[in-house]
C-alpha cells in the first residue's frame, strides 16, 4: 500500500522537497516515528509489567522515584509501562481500523466511479445515508452489540468511517477513467478488474495515502473515546482511553493520571494529522486546503 | 475484389443529452450520424474534418471503445458492431489505436516495461520470462533503447512517448491501427519522424491505418485515400490525388481553400465559409451542410443527399454533384 | 424556486428511506432483537416470547414488519422504553431543548469567532495573525474533545473553582438563568473549539476565493471602502459555501455534543444516548439514531434551500 513504491524516483525527490518545507509535517513525521518505535519496543522500554499490581505503591507522583519514572496509578501499576503498552494497543487498533477504512472506502469508491450507472447511484446514496448518522452514534451502537475484542473494535471503527474515503477515491477515478491510457487498456482487451486495480488504483495512491494517514488519527481518537466510555478495549488490557476512565475518579487529587494518557492521545492525533496535511501538500498541490 | 479489411456502413453513435436535474433525456448528440467507410489491407485511409465533426468518436466506435447506436462494422468479413466483451476479445488483437495526447495515453504510474508487457499479459502470450525480451524487441522496433523499459513515461519527450504508444499498439501484431491525430500534439520537427516511423512499419508489416487528422499537410503525406467528415457524416471519399486536385463536394473545396498550400501546385481559390459549425445536438435538416453551403438549393434543406460514386473510388454526398 | 424546493424534497425521500432501513436493520441486529427486553429477562418463558412475537407481528415476513414499523415512525409511534414503558419519542423530545441549547450556543460562538478569524486571516493573508490562526486551527482540530473537556473541568472547576463541573443547574436553582449560563460556559467552550477551527479554515478559503473575483476588483476600482466591499459583496458570495458547511457539519456537531454532554453531565440527547447504551435501552438508541438521521437530512435540505434563495443560479442546476 505504499504510494512511494509506485512513484518514479524524480517525483519522490520533488515530493520530499515540498514536504520538507512543511515544518509541522516534519514534526508530525518525527512524532509518528517515535510513537511507532515506542509501540514496537514497548516491552523493551517499559520498566515493568504493565499489569503488575503493588498496592503498597499507589499514586506515586511522576519523577519521584526512578523505579516509576511517571509514577503509579490507583492499583500501584507503573504508569510509564501502561502508557507504552496502552500506546501499542491504541496504535494497533488505529492502524487496523485505518486499513479497514481504506480498503472498504477504496473498493466502494473505485467500483462506483468506474462502473457508474445505477451501481454508482446506489453506492453513493448508501454513502450519503451513512453520513447522515453521527459517527460516534453509529460507532457506539455497533460497539455495544458486538463483544469487544481488539479486532472487533478495529473493524467497527473502520466500517463506520470509510465514507469520505470512498468519495475521495470515486472523484479521483471519475477523473482518471476518462484518460486515454484507460481507453488504451480497453482496446487491448483488459478486463474491468485489471483496469480498476492495475491501471486506476495506483493512480489514486496519493489521495488514498493522505486519507489513510488522517484516518489513523481519527481512529485513535475514536478508540480512546469508546474505551473511555467502556465499550472499547477492556481492562486489564491498557489503552489510553480506558486509562482515562479510571483516572477520572481521582481527578482532583492525582490529575497526572488523566493528563498523561490524554496528552499521549493528543500527541498521536496531532502527529498523524500534521503528517497527513504535509503529505497532502507535498503529494498533490491541487488538494491543498490552505493556500 | 476480396472484401475490405474493414467495412463500416451507416455507423451511428448518438449520445443521450440529459437534463442536469432529473436526468431526463432531453435530446441527442448525433456525434456520428451514418458513416460509411472502407479500408483495404495495407492501405491508409485518412479521415479529415473540423474539430467536433465526430472523427474520434468514429474511430473509438470502430474499436468498440464506444458502443455504436446503429450501423454495421465488418472486420475481416465478420460483423462486430453488436459483439459483447467476450466475442470482441479476438478482435482486440487485430485492431489497435494510437492516441493524440502522448501524456494522457500512457499510465503515469507504470514503467514503460509494464505498459508494453500488458498486451502479452492480457492475452497470455509467452512466459513471464521472455516477455522482457519481447518488450525490448518492441522498443527497438520503434527506435528506443531497451533500457527505456525501466523508466516511467514522464521521463520521455513527447515524440518518445508517442513511439512508446506505437510500440504498445504494435505488440499484438494488429492488422489495423487507428491513429487519432497521432502527431498533432508534437513539435513540427518531431512530426516527420513519427510519420516516417509509421510509414516504415506499414511497409514492413503490411499494416492498414486509419489516420484521423485535421492537418491536410500530414494527410497529403500519408494517405492513400481520404474521407472528409462534416457534422457526423462522410461527405466525400476519394483517392488522395483526386481529393486534393479534383474535390467535388462544396465543403471539401472550402476546407482545401482554407489551407495556405496543402499540396504544391494546387490552384487556390479562396473561399471562406459563412457561419459556425452547428451543434451535433441540433444538426440541420436535410444536408447537414446546407446552412453554410454556397450552392445550396431548396431541396438541400429537406432531403439528405445520398453518397454517389462519381469516379472509381470517388464518392460524394451532394445533390449538386452528378457523375 | 418552488420547483427547486420540490425537487430537493423529492431527493430527500430516498435518503430518509435509507436512514430508516439502516435504523431498522440495526434494531434487528441488536442482541435479542427488537424484543431484547423480554428475551434478556430470565423470568419470561420461551412460549411467552413466542406469543409476544405474534402480538407484535414479529412472526411476519421482514418487509411486512418494515412497512409496519416505518408507518409507525411516520405517525409518531416510535415504540416504548424497556424501563418505565414511556413513549420513546417523548423521552427524546424531552432532551431536545438541552441539546439544541448547547449546540446553538457552541455554534454561535464558533461561527462568530471562526468567521472573524477567517476573514481577518483572508484580508491580512500571510500576516503573523494569519499564520498563528491557521496553525492554531490545525492544533485545535487535532485536540480530542473529551480530553479537552476533562482538562477544562480540571482547570476551571477543580483548580480555579470559577465554574461548575457539570449539570445544567445548581441544586435548588432550577430555572435560574444565571445558573444555566454558568453551567453552559464550559461545555460551550469545549464543543465550540473544533467547530471554530473548522469555520476559520473554511471562511478563510471562502473569502480568499471571493476576493480574487472580478466583482471585488470592480468594487475596489469604484472606490468602495474595504468594509463596504466586504459586507456588500464578499459576504453574500462567501455565504454559500459556509451555509453548505453548516449542513454538512451537522452530524459532527451531534457527535461532538454527545461527547461534550457525557463529560459534563449535560442532560441532553447525547447523555440520553450513553445512558440508554449502558442500560441496553435499544428502543431509545434506535429512536435517537433515527432522530439524528432525520435531523441531518432535514438540516441539509434547509441549507440547500437557503443557498438557492441567495443564489438563483443554483436553482437552475
Ligand atoms: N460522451 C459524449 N457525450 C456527449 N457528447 C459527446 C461525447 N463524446 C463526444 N461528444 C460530442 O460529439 C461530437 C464529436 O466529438 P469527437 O470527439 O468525435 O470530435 P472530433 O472530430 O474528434 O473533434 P476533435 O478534432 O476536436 O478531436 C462533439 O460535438 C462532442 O462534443
Ligand atoms: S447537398 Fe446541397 S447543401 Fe449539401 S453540399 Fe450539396 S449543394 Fe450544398
Ligand atoms: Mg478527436
Amino acid at each position: 500500500m505504499s504510494a512511494t513504491a509506485a512513484l518514479p524516483e524524480s517525483q519522490i525527490g520533488r515530493v520530499w522537497t515540498r514536504f520538507r518545507r512543511h515544518r509541522l509535517a516534519l514534526a508530525g513525521a518525527a512524532v509518528v516515528a517515535l510513537l511507532l518505535a515506542s509501540a514496537l519496543f514497548a516491552p523493551v522500554f517499559a520498566p515493568q509489567d504493565p499489569t503488575l499490581l503493588d498496592t503498597a505503591l499507589r499514586f506515586r507522583a511522576p519523577f519521584a522515584d526512578w523505579a516509576h519514572p511517571l509514577g503509579t496509578d490507583e492499583l500501584g501499576r507503573d504508569t510509564l509501562s501502561r502508557l507504552l503498552h496502552g500506546g501499542r494497543v491504541s496504535l494497533t487498533v488505529g492502524l487496523v481500523a485505518m486499513v479497514t477504512t481504506v480498503a472498504t472506502g477504496a473498493l466502494i469508491g473505485i467500483t462506483a466511479g468506474f462502473l457508474g450507472g445505477w451501481i454508482d447511484t446506489l453506492l453513493m446514496r448508501f454513502v450519503d445515508t451513512m453520513l447522515c448518522f453521527p459517527q460516534v452514534f453509529l460507532l457506539l451502537v455497533v460497539a455495544a452489540f458486538v463483544p469487544p475484542t481488539l479486532l472487533s473494535i478495529s473493524l467497527v471503527i473502520g466500517l463506520t468511517s470509510w465514507m469520505e474515503v470512498s468519495r475521495i477515491v470515486r472523484a479521483e477515478i471519475l477523473h482518471l477513467k476518462e484518460q486515454d491510457f484507460v481507453a488504451a487498456a480497453r482496446a487491448l482487451g483488459a478486463s474491468r478488474a485489471r483496469i480498476m486495480f492495475r491501471e486506476l488504483l495506483p493512480n489514486a495512491a496519493a489521495p488514498i495515502l493522505v486519507a489513510a494517514t488522517l484516518k489513523v488519527a481519527s481512529a485513535v481518537l475514536m478508540e480512546s473515546y469508546i474505551s473511555y466510555l467502556g465499550y472499547g478495549v477492556q481492562p486489564p488490557l491498557a489503552s489510553w482511553g480506558n486509562m482515562l476512565t479510571n483516572a477520572q475518579g481521582y481527578f482532583d487529587t492525582v490529575p497526572w493520571l488523566a493528563i498523561l494518557p490524554g496528552a499521549a492521545i493528543t500527541l498521536t492525533v496531532m502527529g498523524f494529522n500534521f503528517l497527513g496535511d504535509g503529505l497532502r501538500d507535498a503529494l498533490d498541490p491541487r488538494l491543498r486546503m490552505d493556500p | 475484389m476480396a472484401e475490405a479489411l474493414l467495412k463500416v456502413a451507416g455507423l451511428e453513435v448518438h449520445f443521450p443529452l440529459r437534463s442536469p436535474f432529473l436526468q431526463r433525456r432531453i435530446g441527442t448528440v448525433r456525434a456520428v450520424d451514418g458513416v460509411d467507410l472502407e479500408v483495404a489491407r495495407g492501405e491508409t485511409l485518412a479521415i479529415v474534418g473540423e474539430s467536433g465533426c465526430g472523427k474520434t468518436t468514429t474511430g473509438k466506435a470502430i474499436l468498440r471503445l464506444i458502443d455504436p447506436t446503429g450501423g454495421s462494422i465488418r472486420f475481416g468479413g465478420q460483423e462486430i458492431a453488436q459483439h459483447g466483451t467476450a466475442a470482441l476479445a479476438p478482435f482486440r488483437r487485430r485492431m489497435q489505436i494510437v492516441f493524440q495526447d502522448p501524456y494522457a495515453s500512457l499510465n503515469p504510474r507504470m514503467t514503460v516495461g509494464s505498459i508494453l508487457a500488458a498486451p502479452f499479459e492480457i492475452h497470455r502470450i509467452g512466459q513471464a520470462r521472455d516477455r522482457a525480451e519481447r518488450v525490448a524487441g518492441l522498443l527497438r522496433t520503434v527506435g528506443l533503447p531497451p533500457e527505456a523499459a525501466r523508466r516511467y513515461p514522464h521521463e520521455f519527450s513527447g515524440g518518445q512517448r508517442q513511439r512508446i504508444g506505437i510500440a504498445r499498439a504494435l505488440a499484438l501484431e494488429p492488422e489495423l491501427i487507428i491513429g487519432d491525430e497521432p502527431v498533432s500534439a508534437l513539435d513540427v520537427s518531431i512530426q516527420a519522424q513519427i510519420i516516417n516511423l509509421m510509414k516504415r512499419l506499414q511497409a514492413e508489416r503490411g499494416l492498414a491505418y486509419i489516420m484521423i487528422s485535421h492537418n491536410l499537410a500530414v494527410v497529403s503525406h500519408v494517405a492513400d485515400r481520404v474521407a472528409v467528415m462534416y457534422l457526423g457524416r462522410v461527405v466525400e471519399t476519394a483517392p488522395r490525388e483526386q481529393l486534393f486536385f479534383n474535390a467535388q463536394h462544396p465543403y471539401t473545396q472550402a476546407l482545401l481553400s482554407a489551407v495556405p498550400e496543402p499540396v504544391p501546385g494546387r490552384r487556390r481559390s479562396r473561399q471562406v465559409l459563412q457561419g459556425d459549425v452547428p451543434s451535433p445536438a441540433r444538426p440541420p435538416k436535410g444536408c447537414h451542410f446546407h446552412p453554410r453551403c454556397p450552392i445550396a438549393q431548396a431541396r438541400c434543406a429537406e432531403e439528405a443527399p445520398a453518397s454517389r460514386i462519381i469516379a472509381p473510388g470517388h464518392a460524394v454526398a451532394c445533390h449538386m454533384v452528378t457523375p | 424556486m418552488i420547483g427547486f424546493v420540490g425537487w430537493r424534497l423529492l431527493q430527500a425521500v430516498p435518503l430518509l428511506i435509507g436512514v430508516s432501513l439502516i435504523g431498522f436493520g440495526l434494531m434487528h441486529l441488536a442482541p435479542g432483537g427488537p424484543l431484547a427486553v423480554y428475551t434478556l429477562n430470565p423470568t419470561i418463558q420461551v412460549q411467552d416470547i413466542e406469543r409476544i412475537k405474534v402480538i407484535f407481528g414479529l412472526d411476519q415476513p421482514i418487509h411486512v414488519q418494515y412497512v409496519k414499523w416505518a408507518t409507525g415512525m411516520v405517525s409518531g409511534h416510535w415504540g416504548y422504553t424497556f424501563f418505565g414503558g414511556r413513549p420513546v419519542l417523548e423521552v427524546i423530545l424531552e432532551r431536545l431543548p438541552a441539546t439544541l441549547l448547547l449546540m446553538g450556543s457552541a455554534l454561535s460562538v464558533a461561527i462568530i469567532l471562526g468567521l472573524s478569524i477567517g476573514v481577518l486571516g483572508a484580508v491580512k493573508r500571510y500576516s503573523v495573525f494569519d499564520v498563528l490562526a491557521t496553525t492554531g486551527a490545525l492544533f485545535a482540530l487535532s485536540f480530542p474533545t473529551f480530553w479537552f473537556g476533562l482538562m477544562a473541568i480540571f482547570v476551571f472547576a477543580i483548580e480555579l473553582r470559577w465554574l461548575p463541573s457539570g449539570g445544567m443547574w445548581e441544586l435548588g436553582e432550577e430555572g435560574s438563568i444565571l445558573s444555566l449560563i454558568r453551567h453552559l460556559v464550559l461545555p460551550t467552550m469545549v464543543l465550540a473549539l473544533v467547530i471554530t477551527a473548522t469555520w476559520s479554515r473554511y471562511s478563510r478559503s471562502a473569502f480568499l476565493e471571493v476576493m480574487q473575483q472580478d466583482f471585488m476588483r470592480t468594487a475596489r476600482a469604484k472606490g468602495e471602502p474595504p468594509a463596504a466591499r466586504l459586507l456588500r459583496h464578499a459576504l453574500p458570495n462567501a455565504a454559500k459555501p459556509l451555509i453548505a458547511l453548516l449542513g454538512v457539519e451537522l452530524p459532527f456537531l451531534f457527535s461532538g455534543a454527545l461527547v461534550t454532554e457525557t463529560i459534563f453531565g449535560w442532560p441532553g440527547m447525547g447523555r440520553l444516548f450513553v445512558d440508554a447504551l449502558n442500560m441496553k435501552e435499544y428502543p431509545v438508541l434506535m429512536g435517537l439514531m433515527m432522530f439524528t438521521g432525520i435531523f441531518v437530512v432535514v438540516g441539509n435540505l434547509l441549507a440547500d434551500i437557503a443557498i438557492a434563495a441567495i443564489d438563483p443560479r443554483v436553482r437552475l442546476r
